[in-house]
């Protein structure tokens, strides 16, 4: 069996702690994973500085070159990984079986992590808004202008405390890299494929190991990287999210409840996207922050709900390596059923019609996983519960507001596409700190464009902008 | 292993299940005999079905009481617990719980000395040097190791520092998720030990917990040294966070490597208030850090046994609950069903009776419950 071992800053560890992955359908074993303590970590973190400074040593052009040697490896070659090699249709065959993704959409992830890397010249480009990234590895620089601008690194890691539930969120970590940041990651118990890949195909890239660690392992160690490292990012929970609010060292990411706001001066014509909302809900198996889980409009909300759950209700259960496969699995069966419980209780609120009822069984239980096919609620009021509510599968509510009232009732939004050509919607929305990305115009709120920020800009996460005068002596 | 080897196991288990059987039938008899006894068991006594005075002969009888609650040991009157034989001896009382509500309460008069003066005899000299003094960095108020390992240290001649620890506080801030406390009462009490260890006392000897071993190295290097510079040569240490990949970690980590290039030797040990102190078996690399657990035999015993049916024990190698057994002059407990679960480990010639490896929290219980710094 494939052994996976921690990796201490380029040096592997083989821990006599290992958890077992086994395929979410049949059992079947995959890989043994080693498994150490937050105090490992601890201790590693006197390294830390190095990882800056042999990247530091490789030009900011040279390290971008190696990114993208990285990228071509990562989605098409043979890479190191414990004991074996992987190739690629090993990674989309354990990536499918671990997280319970179809495999079409483990290839999607995959590819959408390796677009970002081979594009990061560009991507930091606009990130750091055309400035020559030779001054973020000196430190200092002249803008172009005369002007000496410096800035300070917040940290020499960017530690991540990654999550299961989707393989697209390592695109918000690689850039670090070709900011000469190291990285120190806590992969997902389910999903250590993507962070130990990309980390094999940046070392045989000819990035230095020294600037990699790769600690699985229990909570104390999530809770160890948030405590040691200047800066970090978690992928969680909203109460994740809330406990770290504030906090200028860490990044948090939680749910995203992104939204589809239809104006009232398009409202009328909502079928021309039906499309649009069907990708926006079902991509990834509506999984992502980046996933609609709210379509809001003053008028045809329940004709909205009915040609929606139309299309989605239908979608049943396939085989992860069916290429029409459109649902994952949750690989714990209770965490389905908790969502389900869950669900059932937002129906029995007065206002809200389940559209996908007798459309056959939403919560599809089997002997190892459970499934829950896509469900589009109606709410009459955005008071409803329901209207607030994001899970972890294809399931939006479609919500009945008036325009003037949306902005006030959306609530945090992560992405905002807003279906309007009202100048002041647009302007109240773009003013709006409720709404971190907007696309105005028909976008599916699931496209991101990689040379836009992210819930913030890493590169202001990472770096600070600081005086540095020089003098003649 | 010869052949000849394995005779003198053979014969060495036989002799050591002999002295069991004989010790037990000793202590039955003192625990239940009119002049002896406590009142405790004397009042059991009448609410068993058979006479433990003729019915129990080997240690194989205990089977025959129902199972000791420790539900037993909450309030008073705490004297029932005294053996009329040692009434008029000076008696502590040691508590274990106690977070919320009534502690459990033992009374004590010389077994935690005997306990402690037999483990002194496990410990190698060459890293517990006679003379040396020690470090308690444990728990400290109502509670047996405070004393047993200050005994120890005089027992071997030394001079025993304690700091202050109050591991009800603590798992009242577990408990109430005041991580931010937790922390700096742990760092509260490493600065005590940190600042003993720094004050010119020659401390060479330390009994600690694995999370306080690993706090207070985090706090030595912080000063950039460690526990191997400080000058400390032996550590016992005790708590079911002892894996064998933690131990690897602390070995290799924190203590500066294996015994024989770093000069620090730790030795595990497993034991609660009720039963006293189980060695380790030598734990090394070449055996992949292996915890195996060995009872004082015949003053206390443990057993591996089936989940549901402490009456029978578990084949060699196979997983099921620690049981306990206590049989001193002054506490006898018939059997005892431990939270904790392991593997039953087989005799060997240091210890000619069944072991127990792999301690972790019994899997049923272990959701509720909280381990904190100790």
């Amino acid at each position: 069996m494939l052994n996976v071992p921690a990796i201490r800053w380029g040096k592997p560890y083989q821990s006599l702690d290992q958890q077992e992955v086994v395929h979410f359908d049949n059992g079947t074993p995959i890989a043994k994973i080693s498994q150490v303590n937050g105090g490992m970590l601890q201790l590693d973190m006197k390294h830390a500085a190095r990882a800056r400074k042999v990247l530091r040593e490789i030009p900011s052009s040279e390290l971008i070159a190696r990114c993208k040697q990285a990228a071509e490896l990562f989605e098409k070659g043979e890479v190191a990984l414990g004991d074996q090699v992987q190739t690629v249709d090993d990674f989309i065959h354990q990536q499918s079986a671990s997280t319970g993704l179809p495999e079409h959409m483990c290839r999607a992830n995959m590819k959408k992590n390796s677009f970002v890397l081979s594009h990061m010249d560009e991507i930091l480009a606009a990130l750091t808004r055309g400035l020559d990234l030779e001054i973020y590895r000196r430190g200092y620089g002249d803008e172009g202008r005369g002007v000496t601008v410096s800035y300070q690194v917040q940290s020499p890691v960017l530690g991540a405390v990654l999550p299961n539930n989707s393989p697209g969120v390592h695109t918000l970590w690689l850039p670090a890299v070709a900011l000469q940041i190291g990285l120190l990651l806590k992969p997902g118990s389910q999903e250590p494929w993507t962070p130990y890949r990309m980390v094999s195909a940046f070392m045989a890239a000819g990035i230095p190991g020294e600037a990699f660690a790769l600690y699985p392992g229990g909570h104390d160690v999530g809770q160890t990287l948030l405590s040691k490292c200047s800066r970090s990012m978690v992928f969680g929970s909203a109460q994740t999210v809330e406990q770290y609010a504030g906090n200028p060292r860490v990044q948090a990411h939680g749910p995203g409840f992104s939204k589809i706001l239809l104006g009232d001066d398009i409202v009328d014509r909502w079928e021309d996207y039906l499309e649009l909302m069907i990708e926006s809900i079902f991509s990834n198996s509506g999984r992502s922050c980046i996933n609609c889980s709210g379509v809001w409009a003053s008028r045809h909300t329940e004709k909205i709900a009915a040609a929606l759950a139309e299309r989605l209700g239908k979608i049943d259960v396939l085989p992860p390596q069916d290429p029409n496969s459109g649902l994952a699995a949750f690989t714990n069966p209770q965490m389905a059923t908790g969502t389900w419980a869950l669900v059932q209780k937002d129906l029995d609120e007065a206002g809200v019609k389940d559209m996908t009822d007798g459309m056959g069984d939403r919560l599809v239980e089997k002997p190892r996983c459970a499934y829950l096919r896509p469900m589009i609620v109606h709410a009459d009021s955005p008071d409803r519960a329901v209207a607030s509510k994001e899970y972890m599968f294809p399931f939006a509510s479609i919500v009945q507001c008036p325009q003037k009232e949306m902005l006030r009732k959306i609530g945090p939004t992560l992405v905002c596409t807003v279906l309007s050509k009202d100048a002041e919607f647009i302007d109240a929305l773009t003013e709006s700190s409720a709404v971190d990305r907007l696309n105005v115009g028909p976008i599916p709120t699931n496209r991101l464009n990689w040379l836009q920020p992210h819930e913030g800009n890493l590169v202001d996460f990472l770096f600070r902008s600081r005086a540095y005068q020089l003098a003649d002596f | 292993m010869s052949e000849s080897t394995v005779g003198n196991i053979d014969t060495a288990v036989l002799t050591a299940k002999e002295k069991l059987d004989a010790h037990t039938y000793e202590m039955v008899q003192w625990h239940f005999h009119e002049s002896t006894g406590s009142p405790f068991w004397l009042s059991k006594k009448s609410e068993l079905s058979f006479d433990p005075l003729k019915e129990v002969r080997g240690f194989d009888d205990l089977k025959k009481f129902a199972l000791f609650e420790d539900d037993w040991l909450r309030g008073g009157p705490v004297r029932r617990w005294v053996p009329k034989g040692l009434a008029d001896r000076p008696t502590y009382v040691f508590e274990t719980g106690g977070t919320t509500g009534v502690p459990k309460s033992r009374v004590v008069i010389d077994d935690f000395r005997i306990d402690y003066e037999m483990f002194s005899e496990t410990l190698p000299e060459e890293f517990f040097p006679k003379g040396a003094n020690w470090l308690m960095l444990g728990p400290s108020g109502p509670r047996r190791l405070r004393l047993a390992v200050e005994h120890l240290c005089q027992h071997r001649g030394g001079i025993c520092f304690c700091i202050d620890l109050d591991p009800r506080w603590v798992i009242k801030l577990i408990k109430k998720g005041w991580m931010e406390h937790l922390e700096a009462y742990k760092k509260h009490c490493i600065d005590q030990a940190i600042t003993i260890l720094n004050a010119g006392h020659e401390i060479k000897c330390m009994f600690t917990t694995p999370k306080l071993l690993e706090s207070l190295a985090y706090g030595l290097a912080e000063q950039e040294t460690s526990i191997q510079e400080i000058g400390i040569t032996g550590i016992f240490s005790g708590g079911t966070e002892f894996t064998p990949q933690w131990t690897r970690f602390c070995v290799e980590e924190l203590l500066g490597g294996p015994t024989e290039d770093s000069g620090v030797y730790m030795t595990p040990t497993y034991g609660n208030t009720l039963m006293g102190l189980a060695c380790s078996k030598p734990v090394t690399a070449a055996d992949d850090y292996k915890i195996s657990y060995y009872a004082p035999q015949p003053r206390a015993a443990v057993e591996v046994v089936e989940f549901d049916d402490h009456t029978q024990v578990v084949d060699y190698g196979a997983t099921g609950r620690v049981k306990l057994y206590t049989m001193t002059r002054e506490f006898f407990v018939p059997g005892f069903l431990e939270r904790d679960e392991g593997e039953r480990e087989m005799p060997f010639a240091k210890f000619p009776w069944d072991g127990v490896s792999g301690v972790r929290p019994f899997h049923r219980l272990a959701s509720s419950t909280t381990v904190g710094v100790y």
